[in-house]
């Protein structure tokens, strides 16, 4: 994990005295709120639908027992009790008052948390994969890589006001559980010639509008040249970026335009120009990075084989946690224990104070206190002794924390909607609480199997609703709420976006919409054939006839 | 029209009415109607001393239903504005259609 230094921490605090002052001179009217809004959202504060908004970086989904403590602190003091993770691995409060908001900074710097690049057309928080540093097919710690990334992006004057936000994510897996095709800048930790390491980069991925997956930029680029290549990425974007057109600022727009060769071609001149001036880092200060993520001393500690299979015939809940809330780590003797915020009928990732408390508290017991956010709005304790499962479940089970099953039709991904987002065309949180009481029993929804299914109340897409094998997207049809569903998206290797099936529904006929749409899938899948592969295999057009074949 | 003036109060980003005598009120129900423009351009202008007085942000007229004799507002954003809800634990408190 990495850990502040007094660098690190006098800038949080000069920042966090300066935002004060803005917010007093805001609140005595010596600033106005054209003048004040662009500082505010430097800051991670956003003025909702009604309250302000605080969305809180967690680089690359880390964060400790103690931070994740310091996060229910706040939300039982200055908030309504409960938090949001968010799909960029961050977690917003809802109910934040302005006056109070100086005072919550405080709290996070305490903790060596920020707000920082959550907001504005600036390098946003960086994502990663959830399993870093944990999983069973890792190259290498992305964290290592997304760390440079945000040590280098921070206040980067070149790039605070870049023509739109920009979106990063590292992942150093086999698998992608980052969604990098998804990412203005996509980076593949991968190996080189003679046991290197470098990246594979992609570029111009993402969602909203206009989605579209990332293209390969560059097959294999060192590691040590990392800093001055993305610099001119970064660069020739801020160039030719449309700062005239709102929609079309992004940087997939340009390299469309332009085609991945043209922008190649003039990235490729600009880094061989300026590579030399010094962008990247020296050798010893990625090593000194490189030692915040060595990988914990992890005891051996055989599991209990006999107990594990006696619990797991005892108790079919506490079987299907160990089939599905659990993966593969590196050290056999431990696992990766994912807890996801989405037993049927809650908020997709909203936490409550006290579940934040209780899961630090296992995070401390049984992860040796680190923890990390998953795009998907769940949690994941990524150093769990095998022989500790057992306890662990139940204490999860104890705190209400084990009806969430990760990657089910039921862990619905959903954006707050229209419930609290001033720019949304409908609601997504009763959506996905519909569609997840509709698929409560647990034993159905397994037997369904992998099912992505993703809800955005707005075009913008924080709901990921592109990439769901399933997506659902909120339109305003003559003032009244409805739903437009796409099919076949895919997040991770083997990308894509989902194609929209056909005309949209009223919020009501939505849970049944699904439904039909699984009992297709159902209808139509050879053995173990999960939903996507059904629906690549046969196309839109079976689901199509029966989903609109009464209408 | 009919209307009423919404907005954020500045200091906590509350969901407020613009009411009888200047003040900015929680409930719907004691706001302001405008039922005409001349009305609105009233109203309007009492709210603009209030943005300069530092009271709200963001205001703007939204369209009200009298069918029931008080104000409801007819969009489902500002049905949801006016309910002042939480959507964790009390959702199903309010049904709003
Ligand atoms: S997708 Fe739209 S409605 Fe949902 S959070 Fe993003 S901007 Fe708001």
């Amino acid at each position: 994990m990495y850990r502040y230094d007094e660098f690190d921490r006098t800038f949080l605090a000069d920042r966090n005295r300066e935002f004060r002052t803005q917010v007093a001179r805001r609140l005595a009217g010596e600033l106005t709120e054209d003048e004040f809004k662009p500082l505010r959202l430097m800051n991670g504060l956003y003025l909702q639908l009604h309250a302000y908004m605080l969305r809180i970086a967690i680089p690359y989904g880390a964060i400790t027992s103690r931070q994740l403590r310091q996060l229910g602190y706040i939300a039982r003091r200055w908030d309504k009790g409960f938090g949001h993770w968010t799909t960029r691995q961050n977690i917003q409060f809802n109910w934040i008052k302005l006056v109070d908001v100086p005072d919550i900074l405080e709290a996070l710097a305490e903790v060596d948390m920020h707000a920082i690049q959550t907001s504005g057309n600036c390098i946003r928080n960086v994502t990663s994969d959830p399993f870093a540093g944990a999983a069973a097919d890792e190259i290498e710690d992305p964290r290592i890589w997304a760390e440079v990334v945000r040590q280098w992006s921070t206040n980067h004057p070149e790039f605070t006001y870049l023509p739109r936000k920009f979106k990063f994510a590292v992942t150093g897996s086999l698998q992608d559980r980052a969604a990098i095709a998804f990412h203005d800048i996509g980076i593949r930790i991968v190996g080189g010639p003679n046991g290197t390491k470098g990246f594979r980069i992609f570029v111009g991925g993402g969602q909203g509008r206009s989605p579209y997956v990332a293209q390969e930029m560059k097959e294999f680029l060192p590691q040590q040249d990392l800093l001055a290549y993305l610099e001119a990425m970064l660069r020739i974007y801020n160039l030719h970026g449309r700062r005239d057109n709102l929609y079309k600022a992004r940087i997939k727009i340009l390299v469309n335009a332009l085609g991945v060769d043209e922008y190649r071609r003039q990235v490729e001149v600009e880094w061989q120009r300026t590579r030399t001036e010094g962008a990247d880092l020296p050798a010893d200060e990625v090593e000194r990075i490189r030692a915040h993520f060595r990988a914990p001393a992890l005891a051996d500690r055989p599991a209990d084989f006999a107990a594990l299979a006696a619990a797991r015939s005892n108790d079919p809940e506490f079987d299907r946690w160990l089939r599905r809330n659990i993966f593969p780590h590196r050290h056999p003797d431990y696992a990766i224990a994912a807890i996801a915020f989405k037993e049927p009928g809650r908020p997709p990732g909203d936490a409550t104070a006290e579940e934040m408390e209780r899961v630090a508290d296992a995070a401390d017991r049984y992860s040796r206190g680190d923890l990390r956010v998953t795009y998907t709005q769940n949690l994941v304790l990524p150093h769990v002794a095998r022989a500790d499962l057992i306890d662990l479940y139940h204490e999860l089970k104890e705190a209400g924390l084990t009806g969430g099953t990760p990657g089910l039709v039921t862990d619905v991904i959903a954006c707050p909607g229209l419930d609290y987002c001033n720019l949304a065309n409908a609601r997504s949180i009763p959506i996905a609480q519909a569609i997840t009481d509709r698929f409560a029993d647990p034993q159905r929804a397994e037997e369904i199997g992998d099912l992505r299914l993703n809800i955005s109340g707005c075009i913008n897409a924080c709901g990921h609703h592109h990439v769901g094998h399933i997506g659902i997207l909120g339109v305003d049809k003559k003032g009244t709420e409805h739903y437009q569903i796409t099919l076949g998206g895919e997040a991770g290797d083997d990308a894509s976006i989902g194609t929209i099936l056909g005309p949209s529904f009223p919020a009501e006929d939505v849970p049944s919409a699904i439904e039909n749409i699984v009992g297709t899938y159902l209808a139509s899948r050879t053995d173990g054939e999960a939903f996507l592969a059904t629906y690549r295999r046969i196309g839109a057009r079976p689901f199509k006839e029966a989903l609109y074949a009464k209408r | 029209m009919p209307n009423v003036l919404t907005a954020n109060r500045l200091e906590d980003g509350v969901v407020v009415y613009l009411g009888n005598s200047g003040e900015w009120v929680h409930d719907l129900i004691a706001a302001t109607v405008a039922e005409n423009e001349a009305s609105l351009a009233i109203l309007e202008k009492i709210a603009g001393k209030s943005v300069a007085g530092r009271h709200v942000v963001g205001v703007y007229a939204i369209d009200v239903d009298l069918s029931n004799g008080k104000p409801s507002p007819k969009s489902v954003r500002e049905k949801i504005r006016a309910a002042h809800r939480q959507t964790f634990k009390d959702l199903t408190e309010l049904e709003i259609s």
